[in-house]
């Protein structure tokens, strides 16, 4: 499956950019149930992977494992040339490594947009105060919200508050950036918003997994489309391919009961 | 009622009886007086119930009046140094004087500076203040450093509206208070005579045990409460075990408990007295209740405050302090509050234990026989004192709670 690595979809991915993420033979169990069975995934720098699939295949359980939200029984995962394992240390490195945004965006409510944004920089990567706070406000900008800095979470619309999590998230600086279905908990007026800025960031570079059931956007910017089923990868595609040849009925199933 | 429901029903909004809100129902430029007379006598119903309880509160009103004018008084007011600090040294008394002026002070910077529920505070105590300052028997030393008190409060009030910048220096100022108060109280490092806690009594042997279980109680609270969530299972039944048991026992059990197992433990010759022991009774007794509070708090955060924090690589230590006690301790000030005037009521209890306390000294003054029978000015007096602090406390978490869920929803 890894020969589909390293298309152009949007130029920044080639085939010589160096593997980040190396996921082989991973396997998950609820108590008897299997909830993720022999997943392999190989993504290189600056590839976009979106990961679709009905509720319940796996898929956003799969990205938590990345950081190590969910453990696993069996199986390897490496990022950027770090094991995930049990140590601490480890996970820890990996966290610093990874972004993620969430569903329900799960930003801090006690602390204002400013201080969300900037808290891990200054307590886990050790930075001055006023070093955060410029890097958050320059996110904050890129994001297209410096005016809400000194407001609270509460204040504002869905759509805002996800843009806050990215720049939360990206923050950190990190290499990858998980994405679980973040507009899936937004109304439809404010999905764009946040697509807008994704598209974005897949565009400067970033290494990015996206769970997410917009179709428009996984044909436009993804460099891999993955399908997940029961645990299982069913089907692993270049979006032309894998819209418009998929190989495998479960595919064609799940496409004709979306679009 | 059913028939004045029926009755009503076409026009809701002229009874009292059908509005939710207890307010005046008013409309916009409606003259006062005109929506108070639309609202007490807008139809006979109405009238009939203003009439009634306009009644029984003139008559309630007088019967407090007549006590207040008929009775002397003259147990309080001759016992008034005795209720308010026991047998405190009359020498020594410039460090509760200097205890005093340190609070009013720190006060009045507070309200100047944050405004808000600081002016509740002030004006509370300036009325207390004035009240003992202005009633004729007090002496006249008793009455100007009183005064200066109240002059306290103003100047820092002056003060803190002017000068932004002593925000910081008046947090810090606040947490010195009670370590330098108390260390004054009780005289310190050869510096200072002691003063045998044997001597301290009255309201403020109450205000002590209080402050001291109230802040005892605090962190050892949260340590059980984070401990009970423990994933260490060592950790985790040693600090269910503790709550569980110290719930499960009266409070004057544990006053007990601390005052003779104490010494038993640490050998005789600790030289803990008995105010001390009193003391770590309640900071642990009240810190298992505290834990259950604080514990329904930490529970209450979704579990996707954690995986956010943990996802940007904040570790266990940094998560619980920045994230998740901040908005579990917000959400139970109104329990928590509920607790700490519990406590300062409930240090009555030593009385028992043979402590002087505010109640305490009180009833020992009802015991006396010439005075026999005067014990209701006493009471009064006494649970007008307990009430207006309990209140504050009550007023001053409900401004809290307000402005610290300003923004969040």
């Amino acid at each position: 499956m890894e020969e589909t690595a390293g298309t152009e979809k949007l130029g920044t991915v080639t085939e010589d950019s160096p593997v980040i993420i190396k996921v082989e033979k991973l396997n998950k169990w609820y108590g008897d149930l299997h909830v993720i069975k022999d997943v392999d995934l190989t993504v290189r720098q600056g590839e976009v992977i979106v990961v679709l699939g009905p509720s319940g295949s796996g898929k956003s359980t799969f990205i938590r494992t990345l950081n190590a939200l969910e453990e696993f029984q069996s199986g390897s995962i490496e990022i950027d040339g770090i094991e995930l394992t049990d140590d601490l240390k480890h996970v820890e490195e990996i966290r610093k490594e990874t972004g993620m945004v969430f569903q329900q965006f799960n930003l801090f409510p006690h602390m204002t947009i400013l201080k969300n944004v900037s808290l891990a920089p200054i307590w886990v990567r050790k930075w001055k105060k006023g070093k955060a706070e410029e890097i958050a406000r320059n996110l904050l900008e890129r994001v297209g919200i410096p005016e809400q800095a000194d407001k609270f979470p509460g204040q504002l619309s869905g759509g805002q508050q996800q843009r806050v999590a990215i720049a939360r998230a990206l923050a950190m600086q990190p290499k990858i950036m998980l994405f679980d279905e973040p507009t899936s908990a937004l109304d439809p007026e404010m999905v764009n918003e946040v697509l807008d800025v994704m598209r974005n960031l897949a565009e400067s570079g970033m290494t990015m997994i996206v769970v997410t059931h917009e179709m428009g956007f996984a044909r436009q910017v993804a460099d891999r489309l993955v399908l997940f089923d029961k645990g299982e990868i069913v089907e692993m595609a270049e979006p032309e391919a894998f819209f418009d040849h998929p190989k495998h009925e479960r595919t064609k199933l799940f496409l004709s009961q979306i679009l | 009622m059913i028939n004045d429901n029926l009755h009503y029903k076409g026009e809701p909004t002229n009874s009292l009886e059908v509005t939710d809100s207890p307010h005046l129902d008013r409309q916009k430029n409606e003259p006062f007086g005109q929506a108070l007379r639309k609202n007490l006598f807008g139809n006979k119903k109405n009238t009939v119930l203003t009439v009634l309880t306009g009644l029984f509160t003139v008559f309630v009103l007088y019967q407090v009046v007549s006590f207040v004018l008929e009775n002397s008084w003259d147990v309080v007011y001759i016992h008034l140094r005795l209720l308010m600090i026991g047998q405190y040294p009359l020498d020594e008394l410039w460090r509760l004087w200097f205890g005093l002026y340190y609070a009013s002070l720190m006060i009045g910077l507070t309200w100047g500076l944050w405004r808000g529920a600081g002016k509740a505070v002030a004006f509370t105590f300036g009325a207390v203040y004035l009240a003992f300052a202005a009633v004729p028997w007090t002496t006249l030393n008793t009455s100007l450093n009183l005064a200066a008190c109240i002059g306290l409060i103003a100047g820092g009030y002056v003060l803190g509206g002017k000068i932004d910048r002593l925000k910081i220096p008046v947090l810090v100022l606040w947490g010195l208070y009670f370590p330098l108060t108390i260390g004054l109280i009780m005289g310190f490092g050869g510096l200072l005579d002691p003063v045998l806690s044997r001597y301290w009594g009255g309201w403020l042997l109450t205000v002590i045990l209080a402050s001291v279980a109230i802040i005892g109680c605090f962190p050892l609270g949260i340590l059980l409460a984070l401990g009970r969530r423990s994933s260490l299972p060592a950790v985790k039944y040693v600090c269910i075990a503790y709550i569980e048991l110290v719930r499960g026992i009266p409070l004057i059990m544990v006053l007990f408990i601390g005052q003779l197992l104490i010494p038993l433990f640490l050998g005789g010759q600790t030289g803990l007295d008995n105010v001390t022991r009193a003391m770590i009774a309640y900071v642990f007794f009240a810190a298992a209740y505290l834990a259950e509070d604080v514990r329904g708090g930490l529970q209450s955060i979704p579990s996707g405050q954690f995986e956010a924090a943990q996802a940007l690589g904040l570790n266990k230590v940094k998560t619980t302090f920045f994230i998740i006690l901040p908005q579990a301790l917000k959400a139970v000030i109104p329990a928590m509050v509920g607790l700490f005037i519990t406590i300062l009521k409930d240090t009555s209890l030593v009385a028992i234990i043979g402590l002087a306390d505010f109640l305490g000294t009180a009833r020992r003054i009802s015991n006396n026989p010439e005075y026999l029978g005067r014990y209701l000015e006493l009471y009064v007096f006494v649970a007008a004192f307990y009430f207006i602090f309990c209140y504050l406390m009550a007023y001053v978490s409900r401004y809290l709670e307000r402005s610290l869920s300003k923004g969040s929803r």
